[in-house]
């Protein structure tokens, strides 16, 4: 399916992506850690085409996506659908409005101006959105809802792309614990449910082992590690964040089931000295 | 989906009533545009033709007319294309009269904008109470043409660069004014906590608090005025303060045999507008940190 030979990006002197190259034979759920500055962000604009690589090649079921330019890349990014970490809605403009957004590709500039969108396409998106649990605020403004939900709508905007492949940039990363949890296990339904492949930037570890099929690990613009989550030992973990050995999972955890056992192990060490 | 933790799903006639109620909007809404839409071009359309039927010479008969004068002055121009450059140095010195007529009152101008736009902006202002007299002032400034001030300021002092500097400064100082003032409004106040706090005066706190964060915004509207002062100065010229507007008035009113100075006259204008554009992205750019 998906194939990354040899990616490469550098702004100037300074390599963000250094010849990446992985392979995706079957729709699984990739995550893909490391610590900030790693590259991450730069290959998922880059799979996505809104940046363009210095060297290298993608290529999706034999096909070559580097090479697209003007409609061919556009049909592309509406193939393969992403996801940002400030969720990157239009703030002025409704719910509805922001999930139709997803078929922008199909549309001509003059229809979306005057907001003729078909009675089946605004269906549709409400019923995504009554799957994602907010169906309730259509209507309202998408700067008038909470983070979370702001989130949701975004990965409704995807699901409305009808992708190959959803890209989540950090999807979590402004979320409290508990609206992370309920973004994941959308990113992880949608993944289960749809077959859709999904690629997701994770910034805590635990998250990626909770959620993901295959972990790829970046340090420095490299892939380090690329595993299931099983192969992923402590040792594994501290070689992608260049940590000693003072790391330790739960320190970066933001997950509400972690906090119970480091806490709890916390109380065990206390009175253990006392 | 039935899971537990994105499942607030509502089940499918709740979601048919959100569908026919978000539908519903969305109709009224295009009603709503459409409406509009047949309004604009009905008021354009009937509009047009009321001003066309009181037009004295009639707008069709004189439409394909429009390109015989620029016609005229390309021809001409043209012909003694050799002439250009020779004029073009003729000319450079009420050029130069002219941009010296728009520097010195962009800069007049954007002084007592940069006052008025810190007296005229809630939450900076020295005597909020005032903000309106301040704002009004700036109206009036606005409202009477240049070339009025001009005009008047010529009977009095006579012709020359001086009457036609001082109205220019006068109108920009109004206009920038404004623009200064809402740019200001999105400058953050807390710096100017953190400096009230040690306490310093308004002046200073102004100079040191509000300039730094609103000067690259300042710089990029006093620079776009500063072209549209150019152009002014020109037209001035017309009325009697002298520089190329002077020049070009006698060329036209000479009429045919004269039109290739008309022609060398644009040209420098325009050159000196791309002048002026290049050389103020390029401080601007410097000046936000872009490079």
């Amino acid at each position: 399916m998906l194939e990354v030979n040899q990616l490469t990006k550098t702004f100037g002197t300074k390599t963000a992506v250094d010849s990446v190259s992985f392979k995706v034979e079957r729709p699984i759920m990739i995550g893909i850690i490391g610590r900030s500055g790693a590259g991450k962000s730069t290959l998922l604009r880059m799979l996505n085409r809104l940046s363009d690589a210095s060297e290298g090649t993608i290529t999706y079921d034999g096909k070559d996506v580097t090479s697209r330019t003007g409609a061919a890349k556009r049909s592309w990014q509406s193939e393969c659908a992403m996801i940002f970490q400030q969720f990157n809605l239009v703030p002025r403009m409704d719910v509805v409005s922001n999930v139709l957004h997803g078929t922008l590709n199909s549309r001509s500039t003059l229809a979306t101006m005057f907001n003729l969108y078909p009675q089946s396409d605004i269906h549709k998106a409400i019923e995504i959105l009554d799957r994602l649990g907010i169906a309730q605020q259509a209507a309202q403004r998408a700067e008038a809802l909470s983070g979370g939900q702001q989130q949701r709508v975004a990965i409704a905007r995807a699901l409305m792309q009808d992708p190959q492949i959803i890209l989540a940039d950090e999807p979590i990363a402004s979320l409290d614990p508990m609206n992370a949890q309920i973004v994941m296990e959308a990113l992880r339904t949608i993944h289960e449910e749809d077959g859709r492949t999904v690629i997701a930037n994770l910034h805590t570890l635990d998250t990626a082992r909770r959620y993901c099929d295959r972990v790829i690990g970046m340090r420095d613009g490299r892939v380090v590690f690329d595993g299931t989550p099983e192969q992923l030992t402590t040792g594994a973990a501290r070689d992608i964040y260049g940590a000693d050995a003072s790391f330790s999972e739960e320190s970066t955890s933001t997950s509400i089931e972690t906090l119970d056992t480091a806490a709890a192990r916390a109380i065990r060490e206390a009175e253990a000295v006392v | 989906m039935a899971d537990t933790t994105t499942g607030q799903s509502l089940g499918a006639e709740r979601t048919t009533e959100i569908q026919d109620a978000y539908m519903a909007m969305t109709r009224t809404k295009r009603m709503y545009g459409g409406i509009m839409l047949i309004v604009f071009i009905a008021l354009m359309v009937s509009g047009f033709m009321l001003a066309d039927s009181r037009n004295a010479g009639g707008f069709w008969d004189g439409i394909l007319n429009i390109f015989n004068f620029p016609g005229e002055v390309l021809k001409e121009a043209g012909e003694k294309i050799t002439l250009l450059p020779a004029l073009m140095v003729k000319f450079f010195p009420s050029l130069v009269e002219t941009i010296n007529i728009a520097a010195a009152s962009t800069l007049i101008g954007g002084l007592l904008a940069i006052v008025l736009s810190l007296l005229s902006t809630r939450g900076l202002a020295r005597f909020p109470r005032l903000i309106g007299v301040f704002r009004r002032l700036m109206d009036i400034l606005r409202a009477i043409p240049e070339i009025v001030v001009a005009l008047v300021l010529i009977f009095v002092l006579g012709g020359g660069p001086v009457p036609a500097m001082i109205a220019i400064a006068l109108h920009t100082a109004g206009a920038l004014g404004k623009l200064f003032s809402e740019i200001n409004e999105n400058a953050s106040l807390k710096p100017l906590e953190g400096l009230e706090s040690t306490g310093a005066t308004w002046s200073q706190r102004m100079l040191l608090g509000v300039v730094p964060q609103v000067a690259p915004n300042w710089l990029s509207y006093a620079l776009l005025r500063f072209e549209i002062n150019i152009r002014a100065s020109a037209i001035l010229g017309f009325v009697g303060s002298g520089g190329i507007g002077y020049d070009l008035k006698n060329a036209f009113s000479w009429g045919q045999g004269r039109y290739d100075e008309v022609a060398a006259i644009f040209i420098l204008l325009f050159l000196t507008i791309v002048f002026f554009d290049q050389l103020s992205s390029h401080y601007r750019n410097k000046l936000v940190g872009k490079a």
